[in-house]
């Protein structure tokens, strides 16, 4: 006989009129190898049918047992119950976060649905109602379907939604799952919409509303790692020349703080990042002249004109040799250089 | 003669100094009290004064060639000393462990990185461990919670601090392996050691807002808010946290994150919690003066702390 373990589950009835409380099942686990579902439906086939929850392939691909597992949403198909034990034998599992609870584990998923569905998660081409030849091939280069691979695995489980920080602060943010939908659309050739995409995809609520905690990566049962998604969008988004973004002007600026002096200017980059004069009055200002009122923090302001900077760190010219090396716009030049080469 | 018992330790820790550009201008506090630290309990660090910033996450965006050299020449730095390498901020550790795991699983990836710093004379093989400091105080391995808690002199009594863990020194935790993603205990364990008494909030493991400080500043302060005043109403004395990004948020903007909760219903009045960085807790156990460790430019008044201890 294995020892006994204790599955500490939320348990709420809307129709009950009683608040949510914990409920603790103390049980002999169905096999040492049980999975966390498993050992839920082991609660509800023998101690207590009422027990609601969301489950079906038990493998990994339906994404319907995203659940809170120890403070952490994760799906609970895939998970062996010794792994997630305290040290008195318990596992806390609690409807995913984010979301209103309809009953027990189930929550209602309108907010993660209306948002996968507003991003167009589908191909668009330019023009819907073009003729087009219907040979049913579209060809994809291995290169170009290797970008949009890990964003195709996403089976919309829910556990990222659970966890996202932007998201909990702000119902408008599209939150991880939909901006992973959309990297895989902005990154597929057959899309025609791109530009359009990656426009909206900058205003508020997109790209750089996301707070890059890595939550949704710790999530995430697939190689979806949405996050990184983000990360490409972005990337996108500034070689599409997106620029006209407080996000966009930040990462940019930061790049050419590094390349003037090495090392993080911390009075330039908010100046740099800012998109109107209202901003540095309304927010900048005050913090500059609180942080320099306590003597945190007095940069020069000779720094900020145009072509001055703070001192370089030492060794500068290494670091510039680096930055010369990865320009990036020696791709277009190397490109130009080859192509010379084969017309020559 | 030789120590049997592990008595006297005469092998003094020594490490790669990152201190990561926050601590050399708006958080100076936070190089000056960890070199108090590290001199007090003997531990050395050899700065790398010629390192380049992390990019903090933020300049790969744009471009993540130059970000990952410029990291790769730090980590190499660390090489050729056959040093750990250690920082004080939370990003810093993320954003140089990430690629210290990617090179050393990828080799084509290592290839490319030396093809590039070929020129400045350095080469990385990936060796190098990157360590958070918060992990060398508490990991029994490294400086170690045992000879911390010897080592303090004016305890850390009837002070209730609430951890901050953040971000980048939990997730992805594959990746770093040290503390639990949900769960972590390291900074409890450490501000038990010091004395002092620990204050669970909900908070403790989200993001306290900085990344999108610039983009979206109102949900920037409501995260920071959230957890202030979440800590505050626990009892919580000052919040403690391993990341000076972290510190900006929670208390250069701590007045920007009072009017937005103020403005969301959430909050009458003022939160007022200072925030302290992990060296300046230990070197208050340590026994050295609020001044010392820069206290005083704190944007909100650590006085309550300096009251209680």
């Amino acid at each position: 006989m294995s020892e006994l373990i204790t599955f500490r589950i939320r348990r709420f009835n809307p129709e009950s009129g009683e608040e949510a409380y914990y409920e603790d099942f103390t049980f002999e686990p169905p096999n040492p190898e049980a999975t966390l579902l498993d050992c839920i439906n082991h609660i509800k086939w023998h101690i207590d049918g009422t027990l609601t929850y969301r489950m079906s392939c038990r493998s990994a691909i339906c994404g319907s047992c995203a659940m809170r597992v120890n403070g952490g949403g994760q799906l609970v198909c895939n998970a062996q119950f010794q792994d997630y034990l305290d040290e008195n034998g318990v596992v806390t599992i609690e409807p995913v976060g984010n979301m209103p609870v309809v009953k027990d584990l189930v929550t209602d998923f309108s907010d993660f649905w209306n948002k996968v569905h507003s991003v167009n998660p589908y191909v668009q081409y330019a023009d819907e109602d073009a003729e087009r030849s219907n040979d049913g091939e579209h060809r994809m280069d291995p290169t170009d379907f290797a970008k949009i691979n890990e964003a195709s695995t996403c089976i919309l489980c829910g556990a990222c939604y659970s966890e996202c920080v932007s998201y909990e602060a702000d119902r408008n943010f599209l939150g991880p799952a939909a901006l992973a939908k959309a990297q895989r659309l902005v990154n597929d050739t057959r899309d025609e919409t791109k530009q359009e995409r990656l426009e909206a995809l900058s205003e508020y609520g997109g790209m750089w509303d996301c707070a890059h905690c890595f939550a949704c990566v710790q999530a995430c049962p697939k190689p979806v790692n949405p996050l990184y998604r983000i990360i490409d969008l972005r990337r996108e988004a500034h070689k599409e020349g997106f620029h006209d973004n407080n996000g966009s002007r930040h990462a940019r600026g930061f790049v050419e703080i590094i390349e003037e002096s090495g090392w993080l200017d911390e009075a330039k980059l908010p100046v740099k990042s800012v998109g109107s004069v209202s901003e540095f009055v309304a927010d900048l200002l005050p913090m500059g002249v609180r942080m320099g009122l306590k003597n945190k923090y007095r940069p020069n302001p000779l720094h900020m004109i145009p072509g001055r900077h703070h001192p370089e760190i030492p060794k500068m010219e290494e670091v510039k040799t680096i930055i010369q090396k990865t320009r990036l716009d020696k791709e277009d030049e190397t490109a130009e250089a080859e192509g010379e080469a084969d017309h020559g | 003669m030789a120590e049997e018992n592990g008595g006297t330790e005469t092998e003094r820790k020594r490490y790669a100094f990152y201190p990561g550009c926050v601590s050399k201008g708006a958080c100076k506090e936070l190089k000056t009290s960890t070199e108090i630290v590290a001199k007090h309990l003997g531990i050395e660090l050899d700065e790398l004064t010629e390192a380049a910033c992390c990019g903090a996450g933020v300049t790969d965006d744009v471009n993540e060639e130059m970000t990952d050299a410029l990291n790769a020449r730090t980590l190499a730095m660390a090489e050729q000393r056959g040093l750990t390498l250690l920082t004080q901020c939370s990003t810093c550790q993320g954003v140089l462990n990430k690629l210290n795991k990617e090179v050393q699983a990828d080799e084509d990836k290592r290839e490319r990185l030396n093809g590039i710093l070929d020129e400045t004379g350095y080469q990385y093989d990936g060796t190098v461990e990157v360590k958070h400091l918060l992990w060398t105080l508490v990991d029994e391995e490294e400086y170690g919670i045992s000879k911390l808690k010897e080592q303090v002199k004016r305890p850390l009594t009837g002070l209730r601090i609430a951890p901050f863990y953040g971000c980048y020194i939990l997730r992805p935790s594959d990746l770093l392996g040290f503390d639990h993603p949900h769960r972590p205990t390291s900074l409890d364990e450490l501000i038990e050691a010091l004395g002092g008494e620990t204050v669970d909030y909900k908070g403790k493991t989200k993001c306290c807002g900085f990344p999108i400080q610039m983009m979206r500043p109102t949900n920037s302060f409501r995260m920071a808010g959230t957890h202030l005043n979440e800590a505050k109403t626990k009892g919580a004395d000052a919040m403690a946290t391993p990341c000076p990004l972290c510190h900006l948020n929670l208390d250069a903007r701590q007045p920007d994150a009072e009017r937005v909760l103020q403005q969301d219903g959430k909050l009458a009045g003022s939160i007022d919690l200072p925030t302290l960085h992990v060296s300046q807790l230990v070197a208050l156990a340590l026994g050295y003066s609020p001044k010392e460790l820069g206290m005083d430019t704190h944007i909100v008044s650590t006085k309550a702390v300096e009251a209680k201890i």
